[in-house]
């Protein structure tokens, strides 16, 4: 059991069931999956595709995080790539009446990422090239990134009615919700990457000592330049499928407080703020602890704005148990005279 | 205080960290008017010791008791409070602050109106403590702006600025040049004559008996012995150190330096970079070392550092095998066969929380780049043949490499370089810091490397050294090439060198 | 110039400058109550980032003032609606909020919890308090605190303060003394500059550490008490990103966001030149309201790549 207790992921998987068996206690058809209208569908069904673009941006976070950086511009990154889509589309009628899109769709949403991609490449320049510190850097976009999304939608909100639109977030393929099959693939790359190719090593040196991995012939600027594009390019793919999700573009409130409740699901995920060892498999736990809490809040029926104060909790709980302070001093407690640490 | 007085005496002091005992049943006693070495290899113990003695870390057992009376030590700042000074070697000032505000914080003058910080009277105080000690510096000037080895003195200074009853002294000359030594000897000298007891950690043998009264040597955690300088002879101080008699490593007879024909495996022509280095030719060749030997500051790390491309150059080519490269970055010097082992390991070199196989093959791994990652098995026996062929003392390769000794991390990092099986190999003070056995194990290794054919070049702030196992001797002075000299030249050439050209104007 | 001071003389240099741009371009614009409504209207950014400020010269970071003011607004129009003399009101809610601060400091302290995700935490813990007490917006019409509100106190040339503008000058005036003339000031600048050495020299790193964020928490308070007497309500939206401004102010003020260089006075300028923004903007009258998130990151954009070419010529001159 101890043993059990010291996996990585041992925290984050138990309070997900924690939290799954609270809902299914009060409510017990919550864990119930059925198929109807030709997909899967359930609670459970509907919080994976809550999570789906919180877990994309959480990912890209994750590497961020681990090579010491930080990027708390994805919620305005995620506004832009909105913005840039529902634009293009446009929430215009062709002649018979009949929703279309302005451009085709495959343009539009390739245009939204690529608008995303140069966001994080933007980032990373900053961070890499002129040398700024990662907070300050993401700050700067993330101030002004919101007033040029504002400034795309000329501040109002865009609603699209063209149905292809919608599929990436309300869409299923084979059954499953499009948005949770895209992030899974990504999570299975990134995990691909990791282990198998020397990424997982760089990425741990870089972020454990960059100045020592940069004598050992680590190409650290590259690395880390790719790493922010790939966070904006998350967060853009994630601001695709919310936009999708609510079917229109609002620059103001799109991807608001998104870049906080990414790094929460990092760090419950276990990877440390200070960088160094990361888990994607504790990122994807992450994000799913956070929507299930919503879940939760919503139906114990519970006011949500409970939802804020139980996350300012579980995010001191999860700090606490990854400081080693705090776990010295518990030990020291629940076993008194067992002797020094 | 009567000198002689017995001022600090701690008694079977242990502590042990996980995994190791670092300290077992060690006595120390410190007397008033002394100045007394405290010496050992790493791993012996000393740092832990100090670290017991100045309240950064409590013992697991044993007394300290300070002019008789039994005293706990749990902080820093409550040390300090009972008269136990420190300079650590990673003590340094703070770089924002001035140098005066430096040496009186945390006690400042006080202004009688309103009880604000008296800036006058600060500055003042720092002037007439400075100029006392014989240190030369604008107390206004922000301490970043000092040279490390006025830091350095400065530091020393703040110690003794509270009336200090113990001074420890950890590793204090190491970024020191003689000039510098003999400054803070004629401070030691002060202080000792005022009755102050000094403890004087180092790993340099001559300036134990140029200074020091007592010798307490410590092994493997143990308390080896007290000894009066006069009465143990150098020999005898190795030897308990170490616990047995030492052979020198020398060149093998049979060691033939290249001859002048071989072609320049690496030839930088014109090699300079504004403010550190002065434009220089520099050639290399295949099998043989090159020893770099210069004062401190002459610029021996910065020709290091832009021969591995650590640091922008300004101007100049480098050629490999008489070829012009692109060499921006230390990724690019790794490709062409270059590997550079840094000066300040902590800082530059090991990547603490991965383990010592991670760091082993993190330059090979470099190299070879993301797409071809070496399989476990194949880093696995890599790892453990490096260890086993330079002596790494680690409960294992998958250990974290932090919790290596200072000396074993050091072979760590060769280890990791030796592993690209570089053609030119670049050591920056590889033995600095390493106890006196594993010294001679590295210089060993490196005289191997060359007899096999790679071109090395050996760093070391010991002249002696560098003239020890050289074909060739590079002098600079001031961040300029002052000359070369054969392997065979002699310490007093290479002191000429450095020393010619200085008029008496100069001095 | 002493090299210090150079962000700070560049600071007050692009103030002047686009007063004089304004001047030029705006009719009404050099008139001295503008100036004034610059620090009126931003008198509680300016009080929350001289607490901001020390947090950051500490090498801290605190995301939770926005979120304190906004709870200090809804406790003060809470007690005020049950009753509560409106002295009694302000001094509990300081005190609230300095132990709001208090606590985040100890556990980052006591912990070693990274500042950026404990202050996350406390925002998230005191927005959702905010919340709790009520979701709708509180008015308050305490007599006292109408009084205040509505106070003016001339300074000629028919120009007037605010009591609120008052309270933010007096606290940038402390916040200087602190800073320059206190062992605790002086402290906050050590730990900036290197928290080991700090500690090795002997100085009160955890103490002081505590206290900052204590600092910060009160100044949140005080800055949530001045919002109370300007918008006379108490609501949960209320200072929403607000912290991001106190942050820009002070790293536009000069301040390194890594810690140990700064001034106080850099950080006043850095909240006129983002009040200053706001209202050429406003006098503008054809630019959406926008523009300003874009300016403010323009210059922050500016000002850092100063503080980076800075940091690279005296690093290269060492």
């Amino acid at each position: 059991m101890r043993r059990l207790a010291q996996h990585a992921l041992f925290w984050p998987s138990a309070t997900l069931a924690l939290l799954l068996l609270v809902n299914a206690a009060f409510n017990p058809s919550f864990l119930a999956i059925s198929w109807r209208d030709g997909h899967l569908y359930g609670n459970l069904i509907d919080i994976l595709n809550r999570a789906a673009p919180l877990m994309i941006v959480s990912l890209g976070m994750t590497l961020v995080i681990a090579i010491r950086g930080l990027d708390i511009s994805v919620g305005a990154v995620v506004a832009i790539a909105a913005a840039v889509a529902a634009l293009l589309v446009g929430g215009g009628f062709s002649a018979d009446g009949t929703a279309a899109s302005e451009y085709p769709l495959w343009f539009a949403l390739g245009a939204a990422l690529l608008a995303a991609t140069v966001c994080g490449l933007w980032n990373g320049v900053l961070v890499v090239k002129a040398g700024m510190q990662p907070i300050v850097a993401t700050l700067i976009l993330m101030v002004a990134g919101r007033g040029v999304a504002q400034l795309l939608t000329g501040g109002q909100i865009i609603t699209v009615y063209y149905p292809p639109y919608y599929v990436l977030g309300s869409g299923f393929l084979l059954g499953v919700p499009v948005a949770l099959w895209i992030a899974v693939l990504l999570w299975a790359v990134l995990q691909w990457l990791a282990t198998r190719t020397a990424l997982g090593l760089f990425i741990r040196a870089i972020g454990g000592n960059p100045d020592a991995a940069r004598v050992a012939g680590v190409r650290a600027a590259d690395i880390a330049l790719c790493v922010y594009t790939f966070c904006g390019l998350a967060a853009g793919l994630a601001g695709l499928i919310i936009s999708s999700n609510v079917k229109s573009a609002d620059a103001n409130s799109a991807g608001q407080l998104l870049e906080l409740d990414a790094i929460l699901a990092v760090t419950l995920g276990g990877t440390a703020l200070t960088g160094g060892r990361f888990s994607l498999a504790g990122t994807v736990l992450g994000a799913l602890i956070i929507q299930t809490l919503t879940a939760t809040i919503y139906s114990l029926g519970v006011p949500p704005e409970v939802n804020l104060v139980v996350k300012a909790a579980l995010v001191f709980a999860v700090m606490l148990l990854q400081s080693a302070e705090f776990r010295a001093l518990l030990k020291r407690t629940l076993r008194p005279g067992a002797g020094a640490a | 205080m009567n000198p002689g007085a017995i001022v600090l005496e701690a008694r079977g002091i242990s502590r042990a960290f996980p995994g190791v005992q670092a300290l077992a049943g060690v006595d120390l006693t410190l007397r008033a008017g002394e100045v007394h070495a405290l010496m050992g290899q790493n791993g012996a113990g000393k740092s832990t010791l100090i670290k017991v003695l100045t309240g950064l870390c409590a013992p697991d057992a044993g007394t300290i008791k300070l002019l008789n009376s039994e005293v706990s030590l749990h902080s820093p700042q409550q040390a300090q409070r009972l008269g136990i000074s420190a300079v650590h070697q990673e003590s340094h000032l703070l770089p924002n602050l001035s140098v005066a505000e430096n040496i009186c914080a945390g006690r400042y003058p006080r202004r009688k109106w309103l009880g604000g910080i008296d800036w006058p009277e600060t500055r003042r105080r720092a002037r007439e403590l400075l100029g006392r000690l014989g240190i030369d510096v604008d107390v206004t000037q922000l301490a970043g702006g000092l040279s490390a080895a006025v830091q350095q003195l400065a530091t020393v200074a703040r110690a003794v600025a509270g009336d200090a009853r113990v001074l420890i002294l950890d590793e204090p000359t190491s970024s020191l040049d003689a000039d510098e030594v003999q400054a803070l000897f004629r401070l030691i000298r002060t202080l000792r004559d005022q009755g102050v007891a000094i403890l004087f950690v180092t790993h340099f043998l001559d300036q134990v008996y140029e200074v020091c009264d007592r010798i307490t040597v410590l092994r493997n955690g143990r308390l080896v012995g007290e000894y009066a300088c006069g009465k143990l002879d150098a020999r005898g101080l190795v030897a308990a150190m170490v616990g047995r008699e030492l052979v020198e490593a020398h060149k093998p007879a049979t060691h033939a330096p290249a001859a002048d024909e071989t072609p320049a495996v690496l030839a930088a022509r014109g090699l300079a970079r504004r403010g550190a280095l002065e434009a220089m030719d520099v050639e290399m060749k295949a099998g043989e070392v090159l020893g770099l030997a210069g004062l401190l500051g002459s610029g021996r790390t910065e020709l290091a550092r832009l021969l591995f491309a650590l640091d922008r150059r300004d101007g100049g080519e480098i050629l490999i095998d008489d070829r012009a490269v692109r060499l921006e970055e230390p990724a690019d010097a790794l490709r062409l066969g270059l590997a550079f082992c840094p000066e300040d390991r902590k800082q530059d070199g090991i990547v603490a929380e991965l383990s010592v196989r991670e760091n082993i093959v993190l330059a090979l791994q470099a190299r070879s780049g993301l797409w071809k990652f070496l399989a476990r098995a194949e880093q696995r026996a890599l790892a453990d043949r490096m260890v086993a062929a330079l002596g790494i003392k680690t409960a294992g390769i998958e250990s974290p490499i932090g919790q290596l000794s200072g000396g074993n991390q050091q072979k760590a990092i060769i280890a990791r370089w030796l592993a690209t099986q570089p053609r030119v190999l670049i050591l920056d003070e590889p033995t600095r810091g390493v106890d006196v056995a594993a010294k001679q194990e590295l210089m060993a290794e490196v005289l191997k490397l060359a007899a096999a054919g790679t071109a090395v070049l050996f760093i070391s702030a010991e002249i002696e050294e560098v003239v020890r196992v050289s074909d060739r001797i590079l002098v600079l002075r001031d961040r300029a090439k002052a000359g070369e000299l054969p392997g065979d030249a002699g310490e007093d050439a290479v002191y000429s060198l450095i020393a010619g050209g200085m008029t008496a104007g100069d001095a | 110039m002493r090299r210090p001071l150079l962000p700070l003389a560049i600071t007050v240099a692009l103030f002047v400058a686009m007063a004089i741009f304004g001047g030029v371009r705006y009719q009404g614009f050099l008139s001295l109550q503008v100036f004034l409504n610059l620090l009126i209207d931003n008198a509680f950014l300016c009080v929350v980032a001289v607490g901001m400020t020390f947090v950051i010269l500490s090498g801290g970071i605190d995301l939770s003032v926005g979120a304190v003011i906004a709870l200090t607004t809804m406790i003060s129009a809470a007690l005020l609606h049950a009753g509560w003399n409106a002295w009694a009101v302000m001094a509990t809610v300081l005190a609230i909020g300095a132990a709001f601060g208090a606590v985040q400091g100890f556990l980052i302290q006591r912990f070693g919890l990274a500042p950026f995700i404990v202050t996350l935490a406390g925002m998230f813990l005191a927005r959702g308090c905010c919340y709790l007490i009520s979701t709708e917006s509180i008015p308050i019409s305490d007599a006292t605190y109408t009084a205040i509100a509505q106070a003016r106190i001339p300074v000629g040339f028919d120009a007037s303060l605010t009591v609120g503008a008052v309270i933010a000058l007096a606290v940038v005036l402390g916040g200087m003394r602190i800073a320059h003339a206190t062992e605790f000031g002086r402290t906050v600048y050590a730990i900036g500059g290197g928290e080991s050495a700090a500690r090795l020299m002997g100085l009160p790193v955890a103490a002081t550490r505590i206290r900052v964020y204590l600092l910060s928490g009160c100044m949140a308070a005080l800055a949530g008490v001045v919002m109370t007497f300007y918008m006379l309500s108490g609501y949960s939206l209320h200072a929403v990103g607000l912290e991001l401004d106190a942050i820009a102010a002070v790293v536009i003020g000069g301040t390194l966001l890594a810690g140990g260089v700064g001034y106080v006075a850099g950080t006043l300028f850095g909240v006129l030149i983002l009040g200053i923004i706001q209202t050429l903007i406003a006098f503008d009258g054809t630019l959406s309201s926008w523009w300003t998130r874009i300016v403010v990151g323009v210059l922050l954009l500016l000002f850092c790549l100063l503080q980076r070419l800075f940091e690279a010529r005296t690093r290269s001159k060492a």
